[in-house]
């Protein structure tokens, strides 16, 4: 490819480490950093940087196929060993581009909303959540998937907990997640205590070989299956382990909800991916009645039962959080139809899903920034008030609710035939019902900000009051993309399915 | 008036020194037995906190500064990742020990070496900065304002 060889040979090389090693370090630098500006740029460039790598990673794996980085020189299964492939070289670019999209945004966000001493620890701990996020999709080891969990996990706590300087109740919600997200991992881990046992190793694909030499295994690896399953699900935030999320995205700062939406859950469910087809494989029976029957089960109750939630929440920034829940059961629900489109939609929505929740934080962080509003029936007048990010916010909720020529609409459309194809009238009517909940829950918001007027304080109506240009900047990108890939603009949506597709493929093995 | 601690101090100054050699031992002679920067790092930082309970914590914070913590966990980490940096420019994988000097063998103990040193750092400034910030935790509301 042509692209590619712009790429300096080093960065391909050694790209799989760099794009862990260097958030974690400079996080390390920017912890102790004097300067708050200066740390800002210091992060801004990392996740540039990273950007860039991951970018060229995807290349790779597309142009060259998969590459194996080992840790150290030690060749796995005793080393560590990093993979890049093409089921996790999306999730990364995905991952870095978000990244830089929030902090971009953060510059006037956080000024707004972190104490000025607290900021520099702020953007370490925002790096080296980035990094453990990085590592986790990027890791070859199950172990070492747990490591970079927490790494990721310990400092969202801590950036949640930040919070508390413009709304007190970030503290619970930063504990409820601290508490709810060590029992996940706990899980996690002991679920990989047993597997080690069955299998005698750690890394993943020396751990599939094993278990499809031994036929699934025994009730041993059964156990430990069903705990992986259920700690990555408090991560994920399947349907009744979600209850840490509302309260994390409604009071943590801006930037981190915007992160966190766009990210966090979208690398556990990369995992769960990960784990579900190639660890395990749905050939034992075990597996495939989790997938048939769990997963789809959790999934579609999520879907109507978050967005009847969201349909009922004063604070639009919990009806976005509750939407996520749902989101996470559309995607749950491509996995489960196990086909390689099934696959493929559930991934695609994965990507999607990132770009249009994010965008809509962000918007609701700039409402809040201007105005210090949450709630609903604040919103009335909005789009005279703030126009801009208004209309930011209405193309990312009608991606949402999957209108014809966005994000949404792609990957609702390709989960829907995937579900008829298996026959599965009920999925597709199931998908239906939620969207049209989705109509309910975002056109409320939409519906105050465009048909209400602005109230009035002391007697004047209040005025016009876009906001900056740093935060306009990354909404409208996302907006862009989202459309991008809706109406297949420079071959974006294209793009994004063939990504899926070969994601897919590589799950359900006919080749990446 | 008499002290009311004073063997516990006479004792505890005994010993500090003696927790910090051993702390070393461990750290040094991880190469060949039980031990490493993790452990070491422990029980160098336990000596302060031992210190800290029995002289009280704001003696412990002008012998072990709060200054000194942060920075030495950041500095830590960065002579762990550092090492890997060097293997990066001296041209090998991330952390290929193997490369930093001429037999390949002597380069895996330089390289273990440094990463146990920035493991120790880290560790220590880790456990005493938890315990320095569970020490000078101030009640947000005073006992008469609930």
């Amino acid at each position: 490819m042509d692209i590619l060889s712009l790429f300096p040979a080093w960065l391909l090389e050694q790209g799989p480490a760099f794009v862990i090693v260097l958030p974690l370090l400079m996080g390390a630098i920017v912890a102790i950093m004097p300067s708050r500006t200066l740390a800002w740029w210091a992060a801004l460039i990392v996740t540039l940087l990273c950007t860039v790598t991951a970018f060229g990673l995807l290349l790779q794996v597309y142009s060259n196929g998969a590459s194996l980085y080992t840790m150290g020189g030690w060749d796995p299964p005793h080393g560590i060993s990093l993979v890049v492939d093409a089921l996790s070289a999306p999730v990364l670019l995905l991952i870095a581009a978000m990244a830089v999209v929030t902090m971009v945004y953060a510059m006037p966000a956080t000024i707004a909303e972190v104490e000025p001493k607290k900021r520099a620890p702020f953007y370490a701990a925002f790096l080296l959540c980035f990094a453990g996020l990085m590592g986790m999709v990027i890791t070859g080891d199950a172990f070492n998937v747990f490591v970079f969990l927490e790494v990721s996990s310990i400092s969202t706590y801590a950036l949640v907990a930040m919070g508390a300087a413009r709304d007190r109740r970030a503290l619970a919600a930063a504990y409820n997640y601290l508490i709810m997200g060590s029992i996940g991992a706990t899980f996690f881990v002991i679920g990989l205590g047993f597997l080690f046992m069955e299998t005698g190793t750690l890394n993943m694909a020396d751990m599939s070989r094993i278990l499809s030499d031994l036929d699934g295994g025994s009730r041993v690896a059964k156990v430990g299956y069903g705990f992986i399953v259920v700690g990555l699900g408090l991560k994920l935030a399947m349907f009744p382990l979600h209850t840490w999320l509302p309260g994390a995205y409604a009071y943590s700062p801006s930037m981190v909800t915007v992160f966190l939406a766009s990210t966090a859950t979208k690398a556990a469910l990369y995992l769960l991916l990960r784990f579900t087809f190639t660890v395990f494989d749905p050939s034992f029976n075990y597996d495939i009645v989790v997938i048939k029957y769990v997963l789809v089960g959790v999934g579609v109750v999520g879907m109507i039962f978050a967005s009847l939630q969201a349909i009922f929440q004063t604070d639009a920034r919990r009806t976005l959080a509750y939407s996520s829940v749902a989101q996470v059961g559309y995607m749950l629900l491509g996995i489960g139809i196990a086909t390689a489109a099934g696959i493929a939609a559930g991934y695609l929505h994965l990507l999607n899903h990132a770009i249009i929740k994010g965008g809509l934080f962000l918007a609701m962080g700039a409402f809040w920034y201007r105005f210090g509003i949450t709630r609903v029936t604040d919103f009335n007048g909005l789009s005279k008030t703030m126009p801009w990010t208004m209309g930011a916010f209405m193309i990312s909720g009608l991606s949402l609710i999957g209108v014809p020529f966005t994000a949404g609409f792609v990957s609702k459309v390709n989960l829907t035939i995937a579900a008829a194809d298996k026959g599965w009238w009920w999925a597709v009517a199931v998908i239906v019902v939620t969207s049209v909940l989705a109509i309910i829950y975002i056109g409320r918001i939409l519906l105050a900000a465009y048909f209400g007027s602005p109230p009035e304080i002391d007697g004047e109506t209040v005025k016009r009051n876009e906001a900056p240009l740093m935060m306009l900047i990354p909404m409208w990108i996302l907006v862009f993309l989202s459309i991008g890939i809706g109406s297949n603009l420079f071959g974006l949506g294209d793009n994004f399915v063939m990504a899926s597709e070969r994601a897919a493929n590589l799950l359900v093995g006919i080749g990446g | 008036m008499r002290d009311p601690h004073v063997i516990l101090r006479v004792v505890s100054k005994f010993l500090i020194p003696f927790i910090a050699l051993f702390a070393f031992y461990v750290q040094f002679h991880g190469d060949f037995g039980p031990g490493g920067g993790f452990q070491a790092g422990v029980i160098l930082a336990a000596a302060v906190i031992l210190y800290a309970l029995i002289f009280g914590l704001e003696a412990a914070k002008t012998a072990f500064p709060p200054s000194w913590v942060r920075i030495g966990m950041s500095l830590g980490v960065l002579l762990y990742g550092g090492t890997g940096v060097v293997t990066w420019i001296l041209g090998a994988d991330f952390l290929s020990y193997g490369v930093l000097a001429e037999k390949s063998y002597h380069g895996q103990h330089y390289g273990i070496i440094a990463v146990e040193l920035g493991i120790l750092l880290a560790v220590t400034s880790v456990m005493i900065a938890i315990f320095y910030a569970f020490g000078s935790r101030q009640p947000e509301t005073d006992e008469g304002d609930w």
